[in-house]
């Protein structure tokens, strides 16, 4: 298939990453735990272990902790920025902004926009192809994105192996000031229904094999090889890329399908350590490569979210990368901060036995 | 009046996420009938078992006929759990047979995929027996494990001496392009394999798959003028044996197998000898060694061992091919298209079209489809025309 060039999405004025920052709660519940209790320790788990919120995180905590993070990476005053946007597909509160508690959290209000956006797992990146037009198009300087979540599994689901809590800030600004640049992003969507979760309903459902190759692996596959095509570029040009994560082996063969090599997507590849957290989980494995990336560095960002869509961003790194993340905690520290603990201590901090 | 197949077609058995049970059916019927060079058919008798449970969908006479442009042709669903391919092949044989009709369609399909995990094992149970099996929580699966147990109790064998049955089926299945599963097993892998109900393991048993297939019959008088001479059939029988393994005075005889390999073998005035190849339901190991117990290739207690050599007693060149391309296990089990892809299968081993998988100077073929652990059974004599 050709590629019609207006599918591209590209800014009049460039548009960057001015700042960048991540957060992931301490606690690690590891996949063998989880085998344990469930399959007597037979099941071999997807990734070797998740980030668990504490009993006292939310979303809107979270968030907080990876703005104020990105807000030191970019060094500028919270009253400059315009919006605040929070994706997740668990805001504490069905009606009420997570994204007003955030903004008056880290003092970027009232003069700001702010809501909360849904799509499952690519709400974050939904949020910053948004912040795109709302920068390119000069209506506002700065804009914070924020892809967080604290995702539900089913006790017993095989969800429950890599529903992780985590997350990252993006503030978008002008390309003069920025770590990476956007070169051109590009949105693919259908109506795929390969996960969801109705109102009222605390644990979501999938479609079992059919979230793999009708739904995960055709919606990534189409944007990052539409957005490749537009861009006149092959897997051999990026430096870096980095997928959605819902497991390791979904973004392993993605990458391996599109041509990219282990060594291409490894620095973002974080599913194994935090598991999959959701609406921020590409956006987390950005903040890990940005951390190591060099001027010029060529990196492709594609998100997933069921139901179904991806978001694919094309950056060009900037020489501002050796000024290095400035004085936040950065993703590898947040990585390395780990404290494992137990099913039932899980049980307790994700309040599994309310009914 | 003899019976002969003139058209014949399956699609591949996989997850076809995008094709819905009517596609499935007409991409399947449409083959067949090009092969046939018709275009319509007099009766359509559908192998089908869970389009009321997987797709809220009964009738399916009506809606394929209609789908395959036979309007107003007699047509309707013949089910019996897994054998409903089996039993729709009965239908149409007798109906062309006894002269009834001209010409008729039977047109395996399942499309397994509208619903997954609990609900499709749940939508599968309906083929069990309500009051005694599936409400106490039981699937055949599981009863296929204590059926295997009870087996390997009694005879003193290991899991490893079923693991042929397995290779075979993915060593044939590898060279069939219409395969669910074309990988090879390693050996020692079947032994290794997760347990879904102990002994019952992954490589053990069939997989679910959506799939269709189709074969046009008409009688032998009228494919007389035919070039070459089709394949007919020659031996067709039906028996049942009790639903539930409880009600069974011996679990390890399947009495049903028995009798209508029996039945089948007299109608062809053949001999077990004769029969140049199978195609078994294979949904799990211990349902092919004890059919093969029970038509007679063995003693009891030794079906087992036609699963020695890694299969290669099996295989294609060896001396009692089962299931060459792939059966149940590889090829995939949907449902009530099973009993016709092995219809299928038997039509292109007699015709010289079985490619990798051709079993040498093949005359005749019996194939068995089975509802539940032996409750219903199908049996069909393919015969290659006389030179």
């Amino acid at each position: 298939m050709t590629a019609d060039p207006n599918f591209l999405m590209k800014t009049d004025r460039a548009v960057g990453i001015v700042g960048y920052g991540s957060y992931i709660p301490r606690y690690r519940l590891p996949g063998s735990e989880i085998a344990r209790v469930w399959t007597g320790g037979l099941a071999a788990a997807p990734v070797k272990e998740k980030a668990v919120a504490a009993i006292d995180e939310d979303v809107v905590t979270m968030a907080i902790e990876a703005a104020r993070n990105a807000i030191a990476c970019a060094g500028i005053d919270p009253l400059q920025i315009r919006a605040v946007w929070v994706g997740s597909e668990s805001h504490p509160y069905a009606v009420k902004p997570t994204s007003t508690i955030v903004a008056e959290s880290i003092g970027a209000s009232p003069n700001v926009l702010a809501a909360d956006w849904e799509f499952a797992c690519k709400a974050g990146t939904e949020a910053v192809q948004a912040s795109l037009g709302l920068v390119g198009s000069g209506m506002a300087r700065y804009i914070l994105s924020i892809g967080m979540d604290t995702a539900q599994g089913r006790p017993g689901d095989a969800l429950e192996y890599t529903a992780g809590s985590g997350g990252a800030a993006f503030i978008l600004g002008p390309a003069d000031d920025s770590y990476a640049v956007y070169q051109g992003s590009y949105s693919y969507v259908t109506d795929t229904p390969d996960f969801w979760r109705r109102a009222g309903e605390v644990y979501p459902s999938h479609g079992d094999r059919f979230t793999g190759e009708p739904a995960y692996f055709a919606h990534t596959i189409a944007a990052a090889s539409t957005l490749m095509e537009m861009m006149n570029t092959a897997a051999t040009d990026y430096d870096f890329a980095v997928f959605h994560q819902p497991n390791v082996k979904f973004p392993a063969r993605a990458a391996k399908i599109l041509g990219f090599t282990p060594d291409q997507i490894s620095a973002g590849l974080l599913a194994n350590d935090i598991g999959n957290v959701y609406s921020g989980s590409c956006m987390i494995g950005l903040t890990a490569i940005l951390d190591v990336a060099e001027p010029d560095d060529r990196i492709l960002m594609v998100s997933y979210g069921s139901g179904a869509g991806s978001d694919a961003f094309d950056l060009r790194v900037t020489e501002r990368v050796k000024e290095g993340p400035g004085a936040q905690i950065t993703t590898a520290d947040y990585i390395a901060r780990r404290s494992e603990i137990d099913y039932g201590t899980y049980v307790r901090y994700r309040d599994k036995l309310k009914e | 009046m003899g019976v002969s197949i003139v058209g014949a077609g399956m699609i591949p058995v996989r997850e076809h996420w995008s094709s819905g049970l009517v596609e499935l059916a007409v991409e399947a019927g449409e083959i067949a009938l090009r092969e046939a060079d018709l275009t319509r058919v007099d009766a359509l008798y559908v192998g089908n078992a869970y389009g009321a449970t997987f797709n809220r969908q009964s009738q399916l006479g009506s809606l394929l006929a209609g789908s395959l442009g036979f309007h107003g042709a007699e047509a309707y669903t013949c089910e019996a759990g897994d054998a409903s391919g089996g039993v729709a092949l009965r239908t149409g044989y007798l109906a062309v047979a006894s002269g009834a009709v001209r010409s008729a369609m039977v047109l395996g399909v399942e499309k397994a995929t509208d619903i997954v995990g609990a609900a499709r094992l749940s939508a599968r149970n309906v083929s069990l027996d309500a009051d005694y099996e599936s409400i106490n929580g039981a699937t055949l699966t599981a009863m296929a494990g204590l059926l295997m147990r009870r087996y390997m109790h009694e005879f003193g064998l290991e899991l490893a001496q079923f693991e042929g049955f397995s290779l075979n089926a993915h060593n044939n299945g590898s060279r069939n392009q219409f395969a669910m599963y074309r990988n090879k097993l390693r050996r020692g892998a079947f032994t290794k394999a997760p347990m879904i109900a102990d002994p019952v393991s992954l490589f053990d048993t069939a997989p679910d798959g959506d799939g269709a297939a189709a074969v046009v019959l008409v009688n032998s008088e009228v494919a007389a003028d035919l070039a070459p001479t089709p394949v007919t059939i020659t031996g067709s029988a039906i028996a049942t044996d009790s639903l539930t393994l409880q009600d069974r005075a011996d679990p390890l005889y399947l009495k049903a197998v028995a009798e209508s390999t029996d039945r089948c073998l007299e109608q062809a005035r053949l001999e077990l000898v004769d029969l140049d190849a199978l195609e078994l339901h294979d949904a799990y190991t211990i349902l092919t060694a004890l059919s093969l117990e029970a038509m007679g290739f063995s003693e009891r207690g030794h079906g087992w061992a036609w699963s020695g050599d890694a299969g290669a007693r099996i295989a294609p060149d060896g001396e009692l091919p089962i299931g060459t391309f792939g059966g149940l296990k590889s090829r995939g089990n949907p449902g009530g298209a099973s009993g016709i892809y092995q219809a299928v299968e038997a039509v292109r081993q007699l015709t010289g079209q079985a490619g990798d998988n051709q079993v040498q100077a093949a005359r005749h073929i019996l194939t068995q489809s089975i509802g539940g652990l032996g409750a219903t059974v199908a049996s069909h004599i393919f015969s290659a025309p006389a030179d």
